[in-house]
């Protein structure tokens, strides 16, 4: 498999990288980790004129937490996973980041290109919609944060405009008594989501879910949030009941399609499942376990 | 002692390694030649449909294309169809209508891979789309579109087999108490060794010479079909080497000629250049063939007691669009008549229907000796839906029916002649090991408390080294294999062999088996395959038929040099050849012990000082003809547990007791099952090919077709019976394939052993999550 | 070493770029057309053929290399983007004649068999013994999930990555004990 022939260019800085971005025309396409990029070039699915490379871009793969959390875009998947901030504090991103393709892979690519890449069946989007982050994105017009809920717009399509890129992921701070998981179910290590189930919880003092979140990963055409199950969650005690109740909410909500990965039946029955699961253990690490 | 000459029975580490850890394998694609061009094939994206037209003009303006052909260009040279090895043909390129999707439509030659694959995105082609058949069993149907225009048969119907008494089986049948009967489907799956099919055409218009190194498990067959296919052409055999260099897996899917092959060939004559041609993974997946697909429904009849009688079995075989198969000449559905197993039926009747559909061709094996897991899967399964039926514990209903070892050599109700074994030793073997008695007293507490895990067994007989000239061919070449040993005055010894490793670890094994017989060193035993033209004629390595033919081949031949030995020993102990002993892997003056020669000694006299009369040199050839197969065994137990909530299937432990009779190299067999069982886990649980109803394949590339990772395979552990072939020159029976055989079987059994108590008797495979989901729901199961 | 600098385009009149790449500690500029596989490059231009294709889909990992030390898969990569890096390969594993440890493994547990996926799974084990050199048998069996093997159904290999991460262990700690 051979990708069409293409120009490719280094950008130096973000600014080189919108103005490569703006004079091409919307021929040319932003390469980060490649990782989903260039398998769809090697089948000629996509055959860009030309491939900005932004990973010598400095200052875009950085973690701090500044009042919220800022992830840089081109933060490698193996990087966010080990990372110490991450696995201590935002453990949901770290089980995200997990369970990305394989570690060759992770290696590789980038959490960026895992959001603007937009495929329903990526992983982080709904681990970002459950955390209720936003993105921003600079361009010609100059930075805009977008809201995460306002991001992904259709399969493989984001609110991007054609001369922005993704720079950057910012994630509230945790409440206190939050905590988070993502589980995910694969026909095989490495593949793509039959579900995935992203879930923030927020306890009250009584131990009550004071507020929830969740993201559903394939199960629609982007990555999507299961507001009724989270409304469903909201003033209960996290018994069996109200995660069965908020389990059977995200299936009805969750809009699978049947393919290779099995029936729209099954998947729904997935999402109810792994929702409960995935609450369950977002509710005890709200607790301060594991 | 043969420890230390690294004989028979020992684990020397391996001599390939050498090269594959250091990166210097020399696999086809490594192959670079002065001058060469690359070669890629335009697909056709419809799976039935027929050629409007093929416009090349695009593709032939590009700089460095040399050339684009089409069916109608291999026309004239009568190379636009080629025979397959059963009996039918199969188009090289189409002239007119393609049969399935992803079929060859045109080969571009370029002087670089990347202009090729540029070529191949130019060329234009324009079809009109024709009906779809994917169902054999509606290819069969009266009406069906009949797909093979070329055939004077008009209808999809390839052939009917059947072996067994059918007027007694019926019989047994209508008298039986009891009557059991199962419909499986064995799905389409593909071999994906991990290096695709390839190769690389010399044609020497000088010396009239085609040189071609190519990915073959049986360069000489390939050599011989080159040369009846193109014979006309000029290509005649003395003057076509074939060279299988490393083979980077093979498992069935390098036995047959694919069109790219022939097309590389024809490349090289017409453009008087080297070609090369690598398929990608998804042409291997999308257009090589494929294995299994076999649509069963078997009956077995026993009496309440549990004594099984008769068995009663009728098959659907899909094709695809050519019967591509790699079966024995004689033998259409391949050995699937071992389809009786470990059980002595009275009573069998076996008939098996091929059909076309608009699919890849084939039919080959999966790391399996003709069929033989099909057979295995069903009869293990069909065992343990009669234990469900007669609620008796499966392993006890196989102790109770196994062949006894009294009774072999055994012959079975469908004619073969089983070599030796004992079922009940390996079964009981298995059993200790797993604690069979505890895991169902913990399958018992867990399922009062609604927790799901299985226990599945698999008691398979293999029937592997096809095999003897009376009953076996292929393309009328008896199916025998052949070594030749030299001996040098040093005593260093070179084999080769007409056999072809793809990992098996040949340049070992066969070393001590030389080094067994004629008391050298394995390491001063050089072993060399694959080189027609150095290498004596054999069939090749599939089937797991290395061992049983050539390594009888080998152990005679060195057999014939000790004999030479014998008599030279005697000339320098000047002694009578009667009173010389090979004894302690020396020639011994009988009850003398201090009057010995080694073979070092013998080997330096055989060229210096070798009796009068006698020829000097060490060196010997056999073509070895086996008396008869021979028949491997395994008893496998499988311990399941299920995730309630998404239907996972997950092994927390798998047994597997092999015997394959004599073991040359104990860590490589070992090697083989762990890689046969990762072969059989495959299909059980993720690998098929499937089709949508316009043809277009489901699967066909590593992000869908689902090798097992190290992640889902699990921790196998091993252990052996040895029951050594009585006919075998070394006792040996072959192992490559038994694991894969017995497996699948196992594994399916411990599943539906985890669902019994709802009434489940059956899934067919491979058992996906949502398979075994909906059963949970259904039954009210489900977390 | 440094290897002749090619034309500027090629023949179907693509731009070529330079690039500067140490691989197994030699120095190489060489100009590649943009869409030259990482792969193919080390295969084609450099001629070393240990780094194997297997799949086109980044599935298999039989291409693995070490990029700057980390291990990634050379088909899913372009020449361009390795400009200015470090690769190593399975060809720079021995070195002054004595095998890399994870060489050794692998023929001491008997972790290969075709051989294809071998340097592949050997330059993935080398990058992750550098990040965690005392692994579990599930950290292993993780960390080669996205190398494929056909034949030898893993039990040898994840042995074969033990026996090296032991191996590398032995001068810090004199020899190596089970620490799982």
């Amino acid at each position: 498999m051979i990708p069409a022939s293409f120009e490719y260019e280094v950008a130096t800085d973000v600014a080189h990288a919108i103005q490569l971005l703006a004079s091409s025309g919307g021929e040319a396409k932003v390469l980060a980790g490649g990782q989903s990029l260039i398998p769809l070039m090697k089948f000629r699915l996509a055959q860009p004129a030309s491939l900005i490379d932004i990973t010598r871009i400095a200052g875009l793969s950085g973690i701090r937490e500044n009042g919220e959390l800022q992830i840089g875009a081109l933060i490698r998947e193996a990087d966010l996973e080990k990372n110490a901030i991450i696995r201590q504090r935002y453990p949901i991103i770290a089980d995200t980041a997990a369970v990305v393709a394989d570690p060759l892979v992770r290696n590789m690519a980038t959490i960026g290109g895992n959001l603007a890449h937009a495929d329903p069946a990526n992983d982080h989007p709904a681990t970002m919609l459950a955390l209720r982050a936003s993105v921003v994105a600079q361009g010609s017009k100059g930075e805009r944060v977008i809201p995460i809920d306002d991001f992904f717009l259709d399969t493989f399509t984001t609110a991007l405009r054609p001369d922005e890129i993704l720079v950057e992921i910012r994630v509230p701070k945790p409440a206190a008594r939050s905590g988070g998981a993502y589980l995910k179910l694969e026909r095989k290590v490495g593949d793509f989501a039959i579900v995935g189930v992203a879930a923030v919880v927020r306890l009250d003092e009584s131990g009550k879910i004071a507020a929830a979140s969740i993201g559903l990963t394939n199960v629609g055409l982007t990555a999507i949030r299961a507001r009724n199950a989270e409304e469903k969650l909201r003033g209960q005690a996290p018994d069996d009941k109200a995660l069965a109740a908020a389990g059977a909410a995200a299936a009805a909500e969750s809009q699978p399609v049947s393919d290779l990965r099995g029936p729209a039946e099954y998947k729904r029955d997935v999402v109810r499942v792994l929702t409960q699961r995935a609450i369950r253990k977002a509710v005890a690490r709200a607790k301060g376990g594991n | 002692m043969s420890v230390e000459i690294g004989g028979i029975g020992s684990s020397v580490k391996r001599k390939e390694d050498a090269r594959f850890i250091r990166g210097k394998g020399k696999y086809v694609d490594d192959v670079k030649l002065p001058g060469m061009l690359y070669l890629d094939i335009a697909r056709s994206p419809y799976a039935h449909a027929r050629i409007k037209s093929i416009d090349t003009s695009k593709a032939l303006k590009i700089p460095g294309v040399a050339a684009v052909i089409t069916g109608k260009d291999l026309v004239p040279l009568n190379l636009h169809w080629m025979p397959t090895l059963m009996s039918d043909k199969q188009m090289v390129l189409p002239t007119d209508t393609v049969l399935y999707q992803a079929q060859e439509v045109a080969a571009v030659v370029a002087t670089e891979r990347y202009i090729a694959a540029d070529g191949v995105a130019a060329i234009e082609v324009e079809y009109e789309p024709l009906p779809v058949v994917v169902d054999p069993k509606k290819a069969l149907e009266p009406g069906a579109p009949v797909l093979r225009e070329d055939r004077e048969q008009k209808n999809n119907h390839i052939w009917h087999w059947e072996v067994g008494d059918k007027a007694g089986t019926d019989k047994a049948f209508r008298d039986a108490e009891v009557v059991v009967k199962q419909d499986l489907y064995i799905p389409r799956i593909h071999v994906a060794s991990i290096e695709t099919c390839g190769i690389v055409a010399s044609w020497d218009k000088v010396e009239g010479k085609l040189t071609v190194w190519m990915t073959t498990q049986a360069p000489h067959a390939i050599r011989t079909v080159i040369a009846l296919v193109a014979g006309h052409l000029g290509l005649a055999e003395h003057k076509i080497r074939v060279i299988s260099p490393d083979i980077g897996g093979g498992f069935g899917g390098k036995v047959p000629v694919y069109p790219g092959y022939v097309l590389a060939i024809g490349a090289s004559v017409l453009t008087g250049a080297p070609v090369k041609w690598i398929e990608d993974r998804s042409e291997n997946i999308q257009a090589d063939s494929f294995a299994r697909d076999y649509h069963i429904s078997a009956e077995l009849a026993a009496k309440k007691d549990g004594t099984m009688q008769a068995l009663r079995v009728k098959t659907i075989a899909d094709h695809g669009a050519f019967d591509a198969a790699a079966n024995p000449s004689k033998y259409p559905a391949g050995l699937f008549h071992i389809i009786t197993g470990s059980y002595p039926f009275q009573k069998s009747f076996v008939e098996v229907d091929g059909a076309y559909t608009n699919k890849p061709p084939g039919g080959i094996a999966y790391r399996c000796s003709f069929r033989v897991t099909e057979a295995a899967f069903t009869i293990e399964r069909l065992v343990d839906v009669l234990a469900l039926e007669l609620k008796k514990d499966p392993a006890a209903l196989r102790m109770q029916n196994f062949i006894k070892p009294e009774a072999f050599p055994y012959k079975s109700a469908l004619g073969w002649e089983y070599d030796s074994g004992d079922y009940g030793r390996a079964l009981k073997l298995a059993m200790d090991t797993i604690d069979y008695a505890g895991l169902r007293k913990e399958q018992a507490t867990k399922r009062a408390k609604g927790e799901l895990m299985g226990i599945g067994i698999s008691s398979f007989t293999e029937i592997v080294g096809a095999g003897p000239s009376k009953q076996f061919d292929i393309l009328g070449i008896k199916m025998f294999d052949s070594a030749e040993i030299r001996v040098h005055p040093t005593g260093k010894a070179m084999v080769r062999l007409g056999v072809k490793s793809q990992g098996q670890g040949h340049e070992t094994t066969f070393a001590q088996i030389v080094a067994e017989e004629l008391g050298l060193p394995v390491g001063d035993i050089a072993v060399e395959e694959g080189d027609t033209d150095t290498a004596p004629y054999g069939l090749g390595t599939y089937a797991s038929r290395s061992t049983p033919v050539a390594g009888g081949a080998t152990a005679i031949a060195a057999r014939k040099i000790r004999e030479k030995a014998r008599l030279i020993a005697a000339h320098l102990l000047e002694a009578n050849p009667d009173d010389v002993e090979w004894k302690d892997y020396k020639f011994q003056v009988k009850g003398v012990p201090a009057k010995t020669k080694t073979m070092q000694e013998v080997a330096f006299a055989a060229y210096t000082n070798h009796p009068q009369g006698m020829e000097a040199g060490l060196e010997a050839v056999d073509y070895y003809d086996p008396p008869n197969l021979t028949y491997p065994f395994g008893s496998y137990i499988c311990v399941v547990d299920i995730d309630r909530g998404t239907g996972e299937v997950k092994i927390r432990r798998f047994v597997a007791v092999d015997d394959c009779g004599t073991i040359i190299n104990p860590m490589i067999v070992e090697g083989q099952i762990h890689g046969g069982l990762t072969m059989g886990l495959a299909p059980a649980l993720y690998e098929q090919i499937t089709y949508d109803e316009q043809g277009n394949i489901q699967g066909g590339n590593f992000m869908d077709y689902l090798l097992p990772t190290a992640m889902e395979t699990p921790n196998w552990e091993t252990a052996k019976t040895t029951t050594p072939s009585p006919h075998h020159p070394i006792g040996a029976k072959g192992v490559g394939e038994s694991a894969t055989v017995g497996a699948p079987a196992a594994i399916a059994n411990a599943v539906v052993d985890a669902l019994a108590h709802l009434g489940v008797r059956h899934i067919d495979i491979p058992i996906t999550p949502w398979k075994v989901q909906q059963i949970l729901k259904a039954n009210g199961a489900a977390e | 070493m440094a290897v002749e600098t090619a034309p500027a385009k090629t023949t179907t009149g693509q731009k070529l770029h330079r690039i500067h790449v140490v691989v197994n500690g030699a120095a190489h500029d060489v100009d590649v057309e943009p869409r030259t596989l990482l792969v193919h490059f080390l295969r084609e231009n450099l001629g070393m053929t240990g780094t194997h294709i297997g799949c086109d889909t980044t599935s298999c990992g039989a291409c693995t290399v070490l990029l700057n030390g980390r291990a990634v898969k050379s088909c899913t990569l372009f020449a361009v983007q390795v400009d200015q890096a470090s690769i190593a390969t399975v060809e720079g594993l021995e070195k002054d004649g004595k095998l890399h440890p994870i060489q050794e493994g692998f023929h001491q547990e008997h972790g290969l068999q075709c051989g294809f996926c071998t340097p592949g799974m050997m330059m993935t084990a080398v990058g992750f013994l550098a990040t965690n050199p005392a692994p579990t048998e599930l950290q292993i069996r993780e960390a080669i999930s996205g190398n494929l093997c056909r034949c030898t159904g893993y039990v040898n290999i994840v042995k074969s990555i033990d026996y090296a991460a032991r191996k590398l262990r032995e001068p810090a700690e004199g020899k190596a004990p089970d620490v799982r």
